[in-house]
């Protein structure tokens, strides 16, 4: 329909191959690989204003679920996080399962260094799961503006 | 064609543009401000809150600046070469939107500085704001949208009038910049009217957060497309008559808009990729559908530098690169959209990134994305805006612009761009390292981390004043331009070059590609967004400011 300049044809040819390549390696390592997008598996699941009957937001806790494996049961608030700093300990080498969700209003969920960055919405409980290899104080922190008080919404996972 | 603009157009067409400028100028000097208070340089007298002048800068900038600086600059080109004066339906309907904008805007910024809608300019749920924020921001709209029907009014009736003749190259790109506005602003008028304005009146109790965040961003992103499509008129048509070349091809610039109104919508969830409630495989098909878009931005990429390459060689440029030399540098019509297209390169490769799924972990609500939109919006689009406006004012007003004036824009340009190297550079680095976007000062009770991003939030402020300066630069300038000797100014519009192929009809057909984007919409939304109607809970709302 259309003529198009050869050097032309070349250019797109070779963009739009770049393109395909680039979406299939990021689609198959995040279909088949476990590298994918924040899923929560089952969608509108909690009523944030009925958390604190809801299991096991109820009771936000890190429990250990196997060898250096733990469950980090999480809720955010403005302006912070549940269960307090000062039970998020947990050995070098452990692998974190959070599962968060919000009692309020949008919040963020960031651990700066790692890949661990998710949006935690009120109604859902968002997942993700990071090995913690290194000893240290980790900053978990909110990167979604959620008020007046956004900036000091802040906690601290300790890596023993 | 009639050397002259006409005056009537010329005054609306100056109305948009000095609202522009004016939002600018409030919208620069909270982003100065904001700079210097996240580098914890100055705390804010009065009780300012850092978040109060964050909603205001967006605002301003990305509504208000943009949308009537857009609408400025279609009408005075349809108005140009769509028979040389509008009629009088589209000069109301362009004087209607504009009143109704305006109105919009006076209002949002009122409840924006009472504190009584500080939500920043996304107004996320269930944050929620004074209902009449919300009402501000339907004025806004529905403003735009008269004025878009102005503009459909405009081509139809000169369509009438040429049976059978390939319309204007430049009205063609303005009726579809306004066609994908008209489409993608439905997803926010859905739900500011059916959702935020009854529950912040208190109608209803509850608002479901995840529908109102996703019809939010199937608006949210061919908003960016509305910015950038004016910037392309300007490339494609404006810029090869300002160097005195030639169009590389009219049919595959129709191309580019086509695929742009095509690609650009379906595509919100690349916004909402960390979120819960949408399933993987519907963020990945719009992660798919986003890369679609680049195609247009690759079209484009090539029809420019084969327009400078052609005209270079024509000019008798030799070597690989002798035709770099032929461009008049010293023309800030030409170097101000110049060094817009420049950055759009390094620009354009940030959003690829952004967008790749999985990978938007790294960089997702950082530093990097506010410094990713800095360099599109804030100096691709934005610079060349300032290129548009040094010779359509003085088109407008039937003035000339002076060596002098051309000089200042130069000194502006450079100004700019050194100001957004120092903001939008620290920006990418720090948001790489994880700082977060939209934060006040803050060191998290000095934690190790967040200190070793302040000498970044320092440059950033160093940027900020950088491009304060240039904004005042741009100002005076622009006074200067209203002050500027009679005369004739030249509106640039390029002519296609001798040997382009022949404009297929297609481009034109306009019930088809309607038909093709609500066909896509529908294949990428229709699942999900059922999915959240019937499952969602409602959020009550919270003013936490």
């Amino acid at each position: 329909m259309m003529h198009i300049h050869r050097l032309e044809k070349i250019w797109l040819t070779f963009g739009m191959a770049m393109l395909a390549v680039f979406l299939l390696i990021l689609g198959l390592s995040a279909f088949t690989m476990g590298m994918d997008t924040p899923n929560s598996g089952h969608d509108h699941s909690v009523h944030a204003a009925k958390l604190s009957e809801t299991p096991p937001f109820d009771h936000p806790a890190i429990t250990q679920i196997g060898d250096r494996e733990y469950e980090a049961v999480m809720t955010a608030w403005a302006f912070g996080y549940s269960p307090d700093q000062d039970q998020l300990v947990v050995p070098a080498g452990s692998t974190v399962h959070f599962s968060v969700t919000s009692s309020d209003v949008v919040h963020g969920f960031e651990i700066p260094g790692t890949n661990v960055n998710m949006m935690v919405l009120p109604g859902e409980v968002n997942h993700v799961s990071h090995k913690f290899d290194e000893p240290g104080e980790y900053l978990i922190l909110c990167n979604e503006y959620c008020g007046i008080g956004h900036q000091a919404m802040f906690t601290k996972l300790i890596v023993t | 064609m009639n050397p002259t603009f006409d005056r009537k157009d010329g005054r609306l067409v100056l109305a948009h543009l000095l609202f522009a400028y004016v939002a600018l100028l409030l919208g620069g000097v909270c982003g100065m401000l904001q700079s210097m208070v996240k580098s914890g340089s100055i705390t804010l007298p009065a009780n300012i809150g850092y978040y109060e002048l964050l909603t205001a800068h967006g605002v301003l900038m990305a509504l208000v600046f943009t949308t009537f600086f857009i609408i400025g600059f279609l009408y005075s080109g349809i108005s140009r070469t769509l028979g040389g004066s509008l009629t009088g339906v589209s000069r109301s309907l362009g004087w209607i939107g504009f009143t109704l904008m305006a109105a919009g805007t006076v209002l949002g910024v009122i409840m924006i500085l009472l504190n009584k809608a500080t939500v920043l300019y996304t107004f996320y749920a269930p944050l929620k704001a004074s209902p009449w924020f919300y009402i501000a921001l339907v004025l806004l709209v529905v403003g735009s949208w008269l004025s878009g029907y102005g503009i459909f009014a405009q081509y139809r009736t000169w369509r009438k009038a040429n049976t059978g003749k390939l319309s204007p190259l430049l009205a063609f790109m303005a009726v579809v910049t306004m066609l994908l506005w008209q489409i993608a602003t439905l997803g926010v008028a859905a739900t500011v009217l059916l959702q935020f304005i009854p529950w912040s009146f208190g109608w209803v109790e509850t608002i479901n957060v995840l529908l109102s965040r996703t019809l939010f961003w199937y608006f949210g992103h061919p908003l960016v497309y509305f910015w950038l499509m004016p910037a392309y008129m300007c490339w494609y048509v404006i810029v090869p008559k300002i160097i005195g070349g030639k169009i590389y091809s009219d049919a595959l610039a129709r191309l580019a808009f086509i695929l742009l109104l095509l690609f650009s919508i379906p595509v919100g969830f690349h916004h909402q990729l960390m979120e819960p409630g949408i399933a993987p495989f519907w963020k990945f098909l719009q992660v798919v559908l986003t890369f679609m878009v680049i195609v247009p931005s690759l079209i484009t990429a090539f029809s420019l530098f084969a327009t400078f390459e052609l005209n270079g060689r024509a000019r008798g440029a030799t070597g690989l690169f002798g035709w770099l030399k032929k461009l008049p540098w010293k023309d800030v019509r030409f170097f101000a959209p110049f060094m817009g297209m420049l950055v759009f390169i390094p620009a354009g490769a940030g959003g690829i990134i952004n967008a790749s799924n999985q990978m938007n972990a790294v960089v997702h609500n950082t530093l990097w994305v506010t410094g990713h939109f800095h360099l599109t919006v804030a100096t691709s689009v934005a610079l060349t805006f300032f290129g548009i406006g040094y010779w359509l004012i003085p088109v407008v007003t039937g003035r000339r612009l002076t060596k002098r004036l051309n000089n200042l824009g130069i000194i502006q340009v450079v100004t700019w761009c050194i100001g957004m190297l120092f903001m939008s550079g620290s920006m990418h680095i720090t948001g790489l390292f994880g700082d977060p976007r939209r934060t006040d000062y803050t060191t998290y009770n000095d934690s190790p981390e967040s200190i070793l991003w302040m000498p970044y939030h320092v440059a950033m402020a160093v940027g900020g004043i950088i491009l304060f300066i240039s904004l005042i630069v741009l100002l005076a300038a622009v006074v200067g331009l209203l002050l500027a000797p009679r005369g004739v100014e030249e509106y640039p519009i390029g002519e296609v070059i001798d040997t382009a192929e022949k404009t297929p009809k297609l481009f034109e057909r306009w019930g088809l590609w309607i038909g093709v984007s609500a066909a896509l919409i529908l294949i990428a939304y229709t699942i999900p967004l059922a999915d959240m109607i019937t499952g969602g809970t409602g959020s009550p709302g919270y003013k936490f400011w």
